[in-house]
């Protein structure tokens, strides 16, 4: 076991390098002038010769693998540069922002697991039921649901219409202080749109685990034996149904991360995320490199996270990667 | 951590949440984190600043907040002493600025401020490693020198009339902007100045929250807290404006039309500068051609697109100077006019064709016209020209995309643009008529080439004479009426809906530019509690 997570995470430093270079590589092509971006409506009655002076210093106007090199180069010794977008070093970019983002992902994540793992459960008691219908038709068309356009319609509905939830922010515009109360009641949104994004993966693997167990020689067994249907549903059939859920949680890093960038933008949450869609519109490499390392990296970890859980809860397969 | 403690942890997260978000919902305006009270403003912005160092372009218009210039703008754009004891004393030759400053000003840590402050803060936007995209404004600085604490003197490279209305930009403090990197130091988000605000927290994308300085050499300030909060989106903005959790905000004129009848509010419509107008290029058969330009200029109905473009929120445009300016040219007035513009056409010998559009000498009366994606008043407005040039005969195809789509365009096809500074007339007519800025940047997009206006518009800003200035702009107008390069468009007025709650709200004329410095918040810090 320990074994395979150090081979797996020696193999991510050349996946990680390639990223990087990936990402120099697709900025340089995008259409998207970093200069434009970097001097905003100013650089509309600028000079010519300040814009090229501007272009000199932002680094823009050196070769790409010059760029890439350069950056990799003091990457490595801790400094991840400047970003152009945000005018601040790119490590304070992370540091202020990551923490919302993880917050954000992990309500969401709890509340996706919690909703689909009961509705599952539900659904699978009786599969073809009235109940277990509804839901899967509705788990269907959630997956089909593009989670901008869900951000959207719960902003317009809870915010514009109902006057029920904030539209968006981490606290109300006019106080100046973080507090608990401020910044959950910004969460709900965003964190019930990120994990509604989420939810139809776990219902129905849930649902088909659940459903599965039930049919199985040591349910029907318990059930023979006159145990509650509780105890037969929550002890056993939930347990050996959740095993593919569990083991496949890992796997699901890749959507939450795109989740979050659409979502957050929406709502203006002042997160990791929303950065990255800012760095890549205007072109930062360096904010931009640094935040797609980062995701990488935690989707490499999401799958390998896969692996172990596997190796763990099923004998069978070992830990050879 | 067990799961269950995690659920647990969970499940009075979620609780908590839906309670204080029940709490804070059920009463709109209550005061949780909304208008408290009248010593403090939440408005409403649509944009936010980059950066708030004055080093790198932020408030270089002035009202900045933070920071106070050398002078600044009153209510009808006169220029007033701020961190300058008195009107700057310029030489015979005009080349010569000196500044006395006013004694006794400290920045908001309590350091005093002093003329290298002043030289700093030039000096540095001036130097080629500063990337300020607006230090171009101060190509006129040949040098600037501190003689003892308390004076200043600008030498011009040239004599420039309209110098003083530059030295509005803000003054930044050696003490702590000399010692960081000026691109990406810590002062481009934790600015200190000698303005009425101190900024308290800027959490990107979401607000900017400031305080009263107590210790402002001009007072402290009646409201104590101001707070902007940046929403992009209109309505978002305007149904926050309406629950209570704004004080005033900017808003479209469809939107602020909804506040028009609410007696607990007030609606600003800013005069501007902030035109729109089409650029036609020299380099195209077609927009090159005097008769078609005459012919489009009268060919548009301006006061149809006022009406219902803008909902009447703005005025015709003849040239970059709005109806209502002192520095307007009287008479240069165009009238729509679509027999004459047909006349004109035919007179030229650009012949009707069996599709309605003209031809002549084989060429077809018809070109592109870009505007940038996304935005709906400039796209207005491009397919409003087309329409009203397709009913003289020439076909306009509007085309959308991004700067960068344009920009290799530019040169021989038309765009859908927009400027506007107020201080003064040289800064959007120098930019946009000069021939020799003909394709500099975004600058003379349409490579216009007069060379009466040329001479006329160096005449108007070398010259410190009233009199000769307000003639070389009249002389600039009446070209552009004669060979349009540009067809203008609108004036867009700027509204603004806010709580009448307080004495002193009030607009200035507004530039093109939607800075923090804009809005009937310009002077919130003269801003009084109205006495109930």
């Amino acid at each position: 076991m320990a074994r395979m997570a150090g081979r797996r995470t020696l193999a991510a430093a050349p996946v990680l390098l390639a990223v990087t270079f990936g990402v120099f590589a697709i900025a340089a092509l995008s259409p998207f002038d970093p200069v434009k971006a970097y001097a905003g409506t100013a650089g509309l009655t600028a000079s010519q010769a300040e814009l090229d002076q501007l272009r000199i210093n932002l680094g823009v106007d050196r070769p790409l693998a010059a760029r890439w090199w350069d950056w990799l180069a003091s990457a490595l010794t801790g400094d991840l540069g400047t970003s152009a977008v945000m005018r601040q070093p790119v490590s304070d970019v992370i540091a202020e922002r990551l923490g919302w983002s993880v917050l954000l992902a992990a309500c969401a994540f709890a509340i996706a697991v919690l909703t689909g793992t009961v509705l599952g459960v539900l659904a699978a008691r009786r599969t073809g039921g009235a109940l277990d219908r509804t839901v899967s038709a509705l788990a269907y068309t959630l997956e089909a649901a593009p989670a901008f356009w869900l951000a959207l319609l719960a902003l317009w509905f809870f915010s514009v219409r109902l006057g029920a939830l904030p539209p968006g922010g981490l606290t109300d515009a006019g106080s100046d202080t973080v507090t608990f109360a401020q910044v959950a009641s910004h969460l709900v949104l965003p964190a019930l749109v990120l994990s509604a994004s989420q939810l139809p993966w776990f219902f129905l693997y849930v649902r088909q685990g659940v459903a599965d167990a039930l049919g199985e020689d040591p349910v029907r067994g318990a059930r023979a034996r006159g145990l509650a249907e509780r105890r037969v549903l929550l002890g056993h059939a939930l347990r050996s149904g959740m095993l593919p859920t569990l083991t496949l949680i890992g796997s699901r890093v890749p959507e939450l991360i795109t989740g979050a960038l659409l979502v957050e933008t929406v709502f203006s949450f002042p997160g990791i995320a929303a950065a990255t869609v800012q760095a890549a519109t205007s072109v930062d490499f360096p904010l931009l490199a640094a935040l797609t390392v980062l995701a990488s990296a935690a989707v490499l970890a999401g799958n390998l996270l896969s692996d172990l859980l596997y190796g763990l809860v099923d004998p069978r397969v070992g830990f050879d990667g | 951590m067990t799961a269950r403690t995690v659920r647990g942890a969970v499940r009075a997260t979620l609780a908590a949440a839906l309670i204080t978000g029940a709490a804070a919902c059920s009463t709109p305006g209550a005061g949780v984190g909304g208008a408290a009270g009248t010593d403090s403003v939440v408005v409403g912005i649509a944009t936010e600043p980059e950066t708030l160092s004055p080093l790198l372009g932020y408030g270089k218009d002035g009202n900045s907040k933070i920071f106070d210039g050398l002078l600044t703008h009153d209510a009808d754009m006169k220029l007033r002493p701020a961190l300058a004891a008195s009107l700057p004393e310029v030489s015979e030759d005009g080349r010569t600025y000196s500044f006395t400053l006013r004694r006794g000003v400290t920045f908001s840590d309590g350091a005093p401020f002093s003329a290298k402050d002043v030289v700093f803060t030039y000096r540095t936007i001036l130097a080629p490693g500063t990337n300020n995209a607006s230090k171009t404004e101060l190509d006129a600085i040949e040098s600037v020198e501190a003689k003892g604490e308390d004076t200043v003197v600008f030498t011009l490279k040239y004599p420039y009339a309209p110098f003083a209305e530059r030295t509005v930009l803000p003054i930044a403090p050696e003490h702590i902007a000399g010692r960081q990197d000026v691109n990406s130091g810590d002062f481009t988000k934790r600015p200190v100045g000698t303005g009425p605000y101190v900024l308290t927290a800027w959490s990107k994308g979401e607000k900017l929250s400031f305080r009263a300085n107590p210790g402002h050499w001009g007072g402290e300030p009646a409201v104590k807290k101001f707070t902007m909060a940046v929403i992009k989106d209109d309505d978002v903005r305007a149904t926050r404006l309406r629950s209570g959790e704004l004080d005033g905000a900017i808003l479209p004129p469809g939107l602020a039309k909804g506040f028009a009848k609410d007696t607990t509010r007030r609606t600003y419509a800013a005069r501007t500068f902030d035109y729109r107008n089409v650029t036609l290029p020299t380099h195209h058969e077609v927009t090159g051609d005097l008769a078609v330009r005459r012919a489009l200029d009268i060919a548009v109905d301006r006061t149809a697109m006022v009406d219902r473009l803008l909902d009447g929120a703005g005025k015709p445009a003849f040239g970059p100077v709005p109806t209502d300016s002192p520095w307007f040219t009287a008479g240069t007035e165009r009238r729509h006019d679509l027999d004459r513009a047909r006349e004109i056409l035919d007179d030229a010998g650009w012949k009707e064709g069996h599709d309605g559009i003209r031809t002549k000498d084989g060429i077809r009366a018809s070109f592109p016209l870009w505007y940038t994606a996304g935005d709906k008043i400039r796209q207005d407005h491009a397919l409003a020209f087309a329409s009203d040039a397709k009913k003289a005969g020439i076909e306009v195809k509007a085309e959308a995309g991004t700067w960068e789509v344009i920009e290799p365009r530019m040169k021989t096809e038309a765009v859908l643009a927009g400027g506007g500074s107020p201080a003064d007339p040289d800064f959007d007519q120098y930019l946009l008529l000069t021939s020799s800025l003909g394709g500099d940047g975004f600058n003379n997009m349409a490579r216009y080439d007069d060379p009466a206006v040329d001479a006329a518009l160096a005449e108007g800003r070398r010259s410190a004479d009233p009199a000769v200035r307000k003639a070389a702009y009249d002389t600039v107008q009446r070209r552009l009426a004669e060979n349009p390069g540009y067809v203008f468009l609108t004036h867009i007025d700027h509204l603004y809906v806010v709580n009448d709650a307080w004495d002193g709200p009030g607009t200035q004329v507004e530039p093109h530019d939607h800075g923090l410095g804009t809005g009937p918040w310009w002077n919130v810090e003269d801003w009084k509690p109205q006495q109930k």
